[in-house]
């Protein structure tokens, strides 16, 4: 393990603080403060934070719907990403995007996408650019099973492997395209075994193990940063929450959701090897669990005090000139 | 000093240009390079279906790239490098293939910046053939410009002659807006005076290709032609029009269509595309909405038919605007 104490808290309080936030999400939805589509990533948080765990400044992320996750793991700032979903002058955005296009260019996050797919090939660009401006980054695209399905994945694997960018395509497989089960639409048993027809390196992690997958993504990134090209990562992982706040989730069983919140959570599991390995103590996990709260707190409170956008921006941001 | 040149001549300059002045400034497209031409002895590359890009692969190896016919993955990976920190020129050969690549443009370029708070830039160029006119048949000679045009957040331009396209091309490359520059086939071939060195042509800014009091004919990209020749027939029964050539159809200079009807009072638009949702529909509700009093006739549209585009030549002729339909269009309004 080659994580100091420091990065193994930052990690920590990066899961913790998804996992707070998608459950803060859902509790102002019910108190009816929050409108719109909104997509939870909870139960998946070891995939973003042991992904980001290896990338810095020069690095790009491409997300998803279910974007909350990359946006707090690649270091957006909570208070601006919950100002922009109250829909404030105040958001990242400013009240323009939203749960599914919050974005923070200056974090080198290039936006959570309604587009199932859409943010492979925005990653392959990103990767491009790396590599033509040898900047030494990496394009990153996160994304679910389902996508996998789309040509806009194929198409950018394919372009990718060819040009040998520095790229890392990272699914999360969750078992669920919205409400139908992945094997139902998917016919190889691994979706890593998808990179075989483009020759491009692949490895699957557990992705509720931040420890496996922070050292798989890190052997990925390495070969690219080296110029060695992509790879496709398969992290398995799990939706705890429906597709959408609101969902029903009738379409499986209470008991397949317990039984990995119960047994296979990925905070539980980070924090007991954590614990036992003696390398942080359980008290300063609470203690970073109070710090997350708080914070949060605090940007709800600021989001809710924070003024509206002015009606007349409705034309503001559509073109830099003309 | 001004050359003779091509359109395809002076586009290839206008990239040699900007590849040139520019170190972030790429191409990508299918056999934009070449192929594998490239490194064999005894042939030559080809520089695209229409040799447009020809050479410019030998000047800049590393930016010059060519890509598997993958239009979403041309387009979607252009994106994400405009977004961040490249100026792409993306080929897409003909804009009939916006058809499994519009993802890209329609919910990435036109709206990251929108949707990020203004936040991004996306200077991307998306090079494209439009028009009727090579018997291509339905999927190769449609004149799509009026989805581009209808979509927040992209600009349109099409040039109508070789001196203007090397000029909006430089102009679209160098715009921090993602724009699409429409090569129409009508266009691609025609002979002009082109600048030389580094010359732009503003973007939203139409030209008055020949001026005239008696009627206005709003025309853009291949139907420029169309209308200075019905103009140079209509000169002789005594009447004379006024050809507004729009250069640029998002953002459209509203001002100079308005001004020109001001001054005729009446205003025939020629458009290549078919007649619903058109920008020959646009311009006329313009006409309407705010030039209603400059009106002493009805607008008349001179577009092709509502059907795809046929193959034979007979058939692609009547599909097609032409001189004499614009001639019929203004002895119909009196």
């Amino acid at each position: 393990m080659q994580l100091s104490r420091d990065r193994l808290l930052d990690a920590y309080r990066k899961m913790r603080m998804i996992r707070c936030f998608e459950e803060k999400l859902q509790e102002l939805v019910l108190a009816g403060k929050l409108a719109g589509f909104l997509h939870l990533y909870a139960g998946e948080e070891a995939v973003a934070a042991g992904v980001c765990a290896q990338l810095d400044a020069r690095d790009w992320v491409a997300s998803t719907h279910r974007g909350h996750g990359h946006c707090i793991a690649k270091g957006v700032d909570v208070a601006g990403m919950m100002a922009e979903l109250f829909g404030r002058r105040t958001g990242l955005c400013k009240g323009k995007g939203g749960s599914m296009h919050i974005a923070d260019m200056d974090a080198g996050m290039l936006g959570a996408n309604g587009i199932v797919g859409a943010g492979i090939p925005l990653a392959t660009g990103a990767a491009l650019t790396a590599k033509l401006k040898r900047t030494g980054g990496v394009g990153v695209a996160f994304f679910g099973d389902g996508a996998t399905n789309q040509g806009q994945f194929h198409e950018s694997l394919n372009m990718a492997q060819l040009w040998k960018l520095p790229a890392l395509y990272v699914v999360e497989n969750n078992g669920w395209g919205e409400f139908t089960p992945t094997e139902f639409v998917v016919p190889v048993a691994d979706i890593a075994e998808r990179a075989r027809s483009y020759a491009m390196a692949s490895a699957i992690a557990d992705g509720n193990d931040f420890f496996d997958v922070y050292e798989k993504a890190g052997e990925a990134i390495a070969r690219a940063r080296r110029g060695e090209g992509p790879t496709l990562l398969e992290c398995k992982t799990y939706r705890l929450s429906g597709h959408y706040v609101g969902d029903t989730t009738v379409y499986r069983t209470k008991e397949e959701v317990e039984e990995w919140r119960q047994r296979r959570d990925p905070l539980d599991r980070f924090e007991r090897r954590v614990v036992e390995a003696g390398l942080l103590a359980a008290d300063e996990l609470r203690r970073l669990d109070g710090e997350v709260a708080a914070e949060l707190a605090a940007a709800v409170a600021a989001a809710e005090a924070a003024p509206l956008p002015d009606p007349a921006d409705v034309t503001a941001d559509v073109y830099v000139s003309g | 000093m001004a050359r003779m040149l091509t359109t395809g001549q002076a586009i290839n300059e206008a990239l040699a240009i900007a590849l040139e002045s520019d170190p972030d400034v790429i191409l990508l497209g299918e056999d934009v390079a070449g192929g594998g031409a490239r490194s064999a002895e005894g042939v030559e590359e080809m520089g695209g279906v229409l040799g447009t890009t020809k050479g410019l692969v030998k000047r800049f190896p590393e930016r010059v790239l060519d890509t598997p016919i993958s239009e979403m993955g041309i387009l979607g990976t252009a994106v994400g490098a405009a977004a961040t920190g490249l100026r792409p020129v993306a080929e897409l050969m003909f804009i009939d293939f916006l058809g499994v690549c519009l993802d890209p443009l329609l919910n990435q370029a036109a709206k990251l910046r929108y949707m990020f708070g203004g936040k991004a830039r996306v200077p991307l160029t998306v090079r494209t053939v439009t028009g009727s006119g090579m018997r291509a048949a339905a999927q190769h000679s449609q004149s799509l410009y009026w989805m581009t045009a209808g979509i927040p957040g992209l600009k349109t331009v099409i040039p109508s002659n070789p001196a203007d396209a090397k000029g909006l091309l430089l102009a679209a490359i160098r715009d921090d807006d993602p724009v699409i520059f429409c090569e129409a086939k009508g266009v691609l071939m025609q002979r002009g005076e082109v600048p030389e060195g580094d010359w732009t042509v503003p973007i939203g800014q139409a030209r008055i290709a020949r001026a005239g009091g008696d009627v206005t004919l709003v025309a853009f990209g291949a139907t420029v032609a169309m209308a200075l020749q019905a103009a140079e027939a209509l000169a002789k029964e005594g009447t004379e029009a006024e050809v507004v050539d729009l250069r640029s159809l998002q953002p459209l200079d509203e001002a100079a269509i308005l001004s020109s009807l001001e001054k005729t009072g009446r205003l025939v638009v020629v458009d290549e595309s078919t007649p619903r949702c058109s920008i020959a529909s646009d311009v006329a509700a313009l006409c309407v909405d705010r030039g209603f009093d400059f009106l002493n006739a009805p607008v008349k549209r001179v577009t092709a038919p509502h059907t795809p585009v046929p193959f034979a030549a007979v058939l692609e002729d009547a599909f097609r605007p032409s001189a004499e339909k614009v001639i019929a269009a203004v002895r119909e309004m009196g």
